[in-house]
């Protein structure tokens, strides 16, 4: 029922093939397991956060107080407020989740037997494709309902109608980067990781010449993973302003 | 085929597209992005909103109550200022009643005196004039005496009347 699929320079992944006996439908646990646990710590920190507001905010409040006027500050940069402030939950949402799942993935990585079960949710293609795409459907969404079909549509004709190709694979190319430029910096970061950490262990030579780069690198990874996190709900609020803003 | 496996192996070790995980990574976020709306950042935005509120509310609240301390201010140096003038009004006006009166009094105290001096003199030509006719009466009185007196030693009219004549005016002089 297992197969083991080469991940990680050599830990394989615990992916099922052909569920129920349907040959396109696949699982890897390990993805399922790390969304369900990125989930829950999100989840329950900001419920943590936001125990006991008051008006004179203190500790964990200030926290999430900060983390929501930065969201804001990115909203705001790309539209106005008052259409803006709709997408303050998404965006929030999105930052926290995936600097959570990358943060996961930098700080350890666990393999049970020879499948790699602990690493980040957000260093899969699939699943971060999955996210990108649900971003660029919401655009489109919000483009429809917040300006009328009308003005959605003549929008793939502006500034003039040639360009109408151009825009059409602009939304898929929109997709494509955004969800694998995340995948790309996380997935790199992780075999790198995994690279040094096989080295280190593998002789008091290679520690003594693994140790400090591998600290370096971590150091490096946690950096990507918060600017990665800021990218995609960067982007997200670009393309969304696209959509829903009258100007361009 | 050693395409085939390259291939394969390249898609394993990027994990693949797995279809479930892709449905699950969907169904977790959306479920994430409701609960953690509802439960953590609804209430903070609510309270961020209401601190906004309170901070607007409180500078509106401020500036109206400046507004009034200053105006009460202004109120209150005019009302002085209108005393001030009141109380000088006050007392020139009693000075002039003052001098008013004193000038009546004296005015007054001047008639009284000359009333009274008139009156005194009244009195006086009075009592002189009743004194002269009770003289000329006793003279009267006197010179028939006299006359009684004068015939019996047989004197002239002309004589007479000088004599009383005389008489008269010696007793006008003296009087």
């Amino acid at each position: 029922m297992f197969e083991r699929g080469v991940s990680k320079v050599d830990h394989g992944a615990p992916i099922i093939e052909n569920l129920f006996g349907i040959s396109w439908l696949s699982v890897n646990l390990s993805n399922i397991l790390m969304m369900f646990i990125t989930s829950v710590i999100v989840f329950v920190l900001c419920v943590l956060g936001a125990r006991r507001l008051q008006m004179k905010p203190t500790g964990a409040q200030n926290a999430m107080e900060w983390v929501l006027d930065f969201v804001k500050g990115i909203i705001n940069d790309t539209m106005d407020w008052k259409t803006g402030k709709l997408f303050l939950p998404l965006g929030l949402t999105l930052f926290t989740y995936i600097l959570v799942g990358n943060m996961l993935g930098v700080m350890t990585n666990g393999v049970v037997g020879h499948d790699l079960w602990w690493k980040s949710p957000t260093a899969d293609p699939g699943i971060t494709l999955t996210l990108s795409a649900m971003v660029i459907v919401l655009t489109h969404f919000y483009g429809i309902k917040l300006r009328g079909g009308k003005e959605y549509v003549k929008d793939y004709f502006r500034p003039m109608w040639p360009l109408f190709p151009i825009k059409i694979v602009e939304e898929f190319s929109n997709t494509l980067t955004l969800g694998l430029r995340l995948f790309g910096n996380l997935y790199a970061g992780e075999v790198l990781l995994a690279l040094l950490v096989g080295l280190t262990t593998s002789s008091w030579l290679g520690f003594l010449g693994g140790a400090i780069p591998f600290l370096a690198w971590q150091g490096f990874s946690i950096f990507i993973g918060g600017i990665q996190a800021f990218i995609f709900t960067m982007l997200t609020m670009v393309y969304m302003s696209h959509k829903v803003s009258e100007e361009h | 085929m050693q395409a085939f496996t390259e291939y394969s192996v390249i898609n394993a070790a990027l994990g693949g597209f797995h279809v479930v995980d892709m449905i699950t990574q969907l169904f977790f976020f959306l479920i994430l992005l409701i609960l953690v709306r509802k439960f953590a950042w609804g209430p903070v935005m609510d309270m961020m909103q209401k601190r906004e509120d309170y901070v607007a509310g409180e500078i509106e609240a401020a500036e109206k109550s400046r507004e009034e301390a200053e105006k009460a201010s202004n109120e209150a140096v005019e009302q002085l200022k209108q005393t001030k003038q009141e109380a000088q009004k006050i007392v020139e006006d009693a000075k002039n009643a003052g001098v008013r009166q004193e000038q009546d009094i004296i005015a007054a105290a001047r008639a009284e005196a000359d009333r009274i001096k008139h009156a005194a003199q009244a009195d006086i030509q009075n009592e002189k004039e009743k004194a002269l006719q009770a003289l000329q009466d006793k003279v009267a009185s006197l010179s028939v005496l006299i006359a009684s007196k004068v015939i019996e030693k047989e004197i002239s009219t002309q004589d007479q009347e000088k004599l009383i004549n005389d008489y008269i005016k010696e007793v006008g002089e003296e009087l």
